[in-house]
């Protein structure tokens, strides 16, 4: 009672703990499904992931002194770690995993400082390193095997998988977007491509060759509508970034049907959904005005776009999301909220007596 | 300011902190048992300190006149009750430092007799300058709990010309309950006070903003302005609807300009019990020596609304609501949002003192502070459109010059970014204390402008002086030359003259 303490004497029922957790939760319906979908080889990536990342992130700050729990139980470190085992493919090798989440805790945030203090999102800087060092285990897509189907895995089947990297023959197949690409660069069409390969619902479902997590477009959806209900996160950056890919496929999808793809295929493709409302929502590495957040979704989606239709590779939400990160303290220094009683340059409004 | 804004004028930002007004809003005023010592210290507002009129053994009566006004910007105290002045002198100050202030000391004699006191029978035919007058020497400051001197703002808006007087019934803190209560039990008096104010700034429009969450008061309020100019506007409950800049955005859709005050925009606002307090003056003559006092929070047992005597001990009113229910994690003056923390309970009720509040651990939640991950749920909240976390790390990083371009000067203290802070980080704290350092530093800046300037007439003057001795000296060498060459020629005259009288 006798340590003197400022006001506010009352505080909202938050923290940075329960947060996490919430976010969580959002995710746990599209991770559940892809369980289900990939069976036990899913869980085992995941379980990875998580084990990983929590080993070395304690590893990190008993390293640098400083108080281990705290840190580990805010549970970003955790999150960014099932973030990134969502982004991966299902049938990947351990140590893809166990790297990945290494990286994206020690390289990607501790290096900086810890929480808060990281310039890029650290799901999407582990991502990217795994894509451009390991090229083949990370885009080795598997069709969905769910329960009673004759690919499904048993636990023993899946540890082999897993851990001691089970050649994958004849099991290996192309994601959606892969698909397009490479029958493009055969000379084939868009649409002629899609023709039996592509079904808005199955699309909505996920039950189709991708990552671990980011083929649930519509639990994802629903996951991300939840948070913004919970205002965790807001709707600008996620809505700006479905408008930034969805507007320019629509456009060149209507000027030239063969050769670009249309909104719908890039809506619920690829990891748009996962990057839209969990990846660039991350309040460290995004803007924080709603302006600002809404600028920043929209050159998400455009990177998005370009690099899907355009670029090397046939995704892009990791390498747009890098991308604009480093935009992030520029778009802070130019957005800024109207200060009450100032015009936008920050000027005294004038004196008005008058009615 | 946008079309937009203009259009649909509202609070930007705010938080919805738990009401918990439901402790103490049916509790109708009661009043408080005549003290044994009643503590008035000199300074119960914002401006200079009091002057002490009396000396120790002096006898007092009710309403008599105990410390004037000193300067412009000051308020009298006057005796609340009638008594023996026992001492004068310094006395634990209702403030979180519990620094001692400058106090006299009133033994009351339990007469409770008023000093003779100047009715007004027509208060609606008095000058402006009259009621401004008689609301100075009352010691009537803004009760919403800023203190500013009341006849200062009367002045102040007369002279520059208010067209709208607005009234603040919004009491958007959480807990406190006493201006719900007074416009409830008070509604008549206070209308009657408001119509005095308007007259003496000679306002054409005046609005009450009374937020949602008080039906009671809002019916009361709207009886009682029947048939007067005076109306009612309900607004949404939201914190800090009550804050000056809020409610006039809120109920004008105008905004004060940076570093202005209300009457740059023709606008004056004024808290209700105010008003009551100037209805009290005008019409019975009775200076500011009570106010109603919420004293509420989950550790009191029965939480209520008082109207206590000024400079009744804290530890009485709280005896008055029957002690403590559960144990006490903090004592704050005031709302939770902006009050402040007190460590003793011996520091007397002052004109400022809205609440009382014995709040539990549960209640303030406090949690250690954990690092910033820029969510950016501060710049939501803030109502003046600030970058709180922003602002935080350059104050963090001693660069106060970068918080004062990102608008430092512009908050308000409200509190919000520290209530909806995730990381728990105590934001406000954090510019306050710059506010603090700023001042600090014009201060010592000032003084050393004055000791350079003292420093360089110093040096002036001494060169001056010196020159003058030089010249002075150089006068009296040439006169004392001069002399002696008057002497040797008068010398060598006389010598000559010898010389030829010999020859």
């Amino acid at each position: 009672m006798n340590i003197l303490t400022h006001s506010p004497h009352a505080h909202a029922r938050v923290s940075i703990h329960k947060v996490m957790i919430t976010v969580m939760a959002a995710l746990a319906p599209a991770t559940l499904f892809s369980f289900w979908l990939y069976g036990w080889p899913a869980v085992n990536l995941w379980s990875v992931s998580l084990i990983s990342a929590i080993l070395a992130e304690a590893l990190v700050l008993r390293l640098q002194e400083r108080a281990v729990r705290p840190a580990l139980m805010d549970g970003s470190g955790i999150l960014t770690a099932w973030l990134l085992a969502l982004s991966l493919p299902p049938y990947a090798p351990w140590w893809i995993a166990a790297l990945g989440s290494v990286f994206a805790v020690v390289i990607g945030k501790q290096i900086f400082g810890g929480l808060g203090q990281n310039v890029f999102n650290p799901a999407m800087a582990a991502r990217v390193m795994l894509l451009i060092s390991f090229p083949l285990e990370i885009t080795t897509w598997v069709p969905p095997a769910p329960p009673g189907s004759p690919q499904a895995q048993g636990i023993l089947e899946s540890l082999r998988i897993t851990f001691f990297s089970q050649p994958l023959d004849g099991m290996a197949s192309a994601s959606l977007l892969g698909h397009v690409k490479t029958e493009f660069t055969r000379g084939i069409g868009v649409e002629q491509a899609l023709a039996g390969h592509f079904a808005p619902l199955d699309a909505l479902w996920g039950s189709r060759a991708g990552s671990l997590g980011e083929t649930a477009a519509l639990l994802l959806l629903v996951g991300g509508l939840f948070l913004i209900a919970r205002r965790i996160i807001t709707w600008q950056a996620p809505v700006a970034m479905l408008l930034g890919v969805a507007i320019p496929a629509l456009i060149f999808n209507h000027i030239d049907g063969n050769h670009y793809a249309g909104p719908l295929l890039h809506l619920l493709s690829g990891g748009l959904m996962l990057g839209a409302f969990f990846i660039i929502t991350d309040p460290v590495t995004s803007p924080n005005t709603p302006l600002g957040q809404f600028i920043f979704g929209l050159g998400c989606g455009l990177l998005t776009w370009i690099i899907r239709t355009w670029g090397a590779y046939p995704e892009g939400v990791a390498f747009a999301v890098l991308l604009m990160n480093a935009f992030t303290p520029l778009i802070d220094m130019y957005f800024k909220p109207r200060i009450y009683g100032r015009d936008r340059k920050g000027t005294a409004l004038p004196v008005n007596k008058g009615a | 300011m946008t079309l937009l804004e203009k259009c649909f004028p509202k609070l930007r930002g705010g938080v919805h902190p738990e009401g918990r007004k439901e402790l103490s809003a049916e509790c109708p005023i009661r009043p408080m048992p005549l003290s044994r010592r009643l503590y008035l210290p000199l300074q119960q507002h914002i401006g200079a300190p009091a002057t002490t009129l009396v000396n120790i053994g002096d006898q007092v009566l009710k309403g008599q006149l105990i410390a004037a006004a000193q300067g412009n910007v000051s308020a009298p105290v006057h005796a609340p009750t009638s008594g023996l002045i026992t001492a004068l002198g310094d006395h634990v100050s209702p403030h979180p430092s519990g620094l001692p202030v400058a106090t006299i000391t009133l033994e009351s004699d339990g007469k409770d007799e008023w000093i003779a006191t100047e009715c007004c029978d027509d208060p609606f035919t008095l000058e402006p300058e009259v009621i401004a007058a008689r609301v100075a020497a009352a010691g009537i400051v803004g009760l919403g709990g800023a203190t500013f001197p009341a006849a200062l703002k009367l002045n102040l808006s007369r002279n520059s010309g208010v067209q709208i007087l607005i009234i603040n019934g919004g009491e958007c803190e959480p807990y406190l309950t006493c201006d719900d209560r007074i416009m409830r039990e008070r509604a008549t008096e206070i209308v009657a006070g408001i119509r005095l104010i308007a007259l003496a700034v000679a306002a054409t429009k005046v609005l009450i903003g009374i937020e949602d969450n008080k039906p009671e008061a809002i019916a009361a309020m709207q009886a009682a302005t029947h048939d007067t100019q005076v109306s009612v506007v309900v607004m949404p409950s939201m914190y800090p609807m009550g804050s000056e800049k809020q409610i006039i955005q809120v109920l004008t859709g105008r905004e004060i300009p940076a570093g202005g005050r209300p009457a740059d925009i023709g606008v004056l606002v004024h808290n209700v019990a105010t008003a009551f307090a100037v209805q009290q003056a005008i019409f019975l003559g009775r200076p500011l020596i009570s106010r109603l006092v919420t004293i509420s929070g989950g550790a009191i047992k029965t939480p209520c609304n008082v109207e206590a005597l000024i400079g009744t001990p804290v530890q009485e009113l709280i005896d008055l609501a029957g002690g403590y229910a559960e144990p006490v994690a903090r004592m704050v003056l005031g709302g939770p949002m902006m009050g402040q923390q007190i460590i003793r309970t011996d520091v007397p009720v002052i004109k400022g003192t809205s609440g009382i509040l014995a709040l539990t651990a549960a209640e303030i939640g406090q949690s250690d502070s954990s690092p910033c991950i820029r969510c950016s749920t501060c710049v939501r909240a803030c109502p003046i459109g600030l970058l709180p976390l922003e602002m935080a790390a350059h104050i963090r990083a001693t660069d106060l010059a970068g918080a004062v371009t990102l608008g430092l000067r512009d908050c308000i203290s409200c509190g919000s970014c520290s209530y909806v802070c995730p990381a728990h980080i105590p934001l406000v704290h954090f510019f306050n204390y710059a506010k603090g350092e700023l001042a600090a530093q014009e201060r010592s800046k000032l003084k050393q402008e004055a000791t350079k300037k003292l420093a360089e007439a110093r040096t002036e003057r001494i060169e001056r002086i010196e020159r003058e001795r030089a010249e002075a000296m150089a006068k009296r060498k040439a006169a004392r030359e001069a002399k002696a060459r008057a002497a040797q020629e008068e010398a060598e005259k006389a010598a000559e003259q010898t010389a030829t009288e010999t020859t």
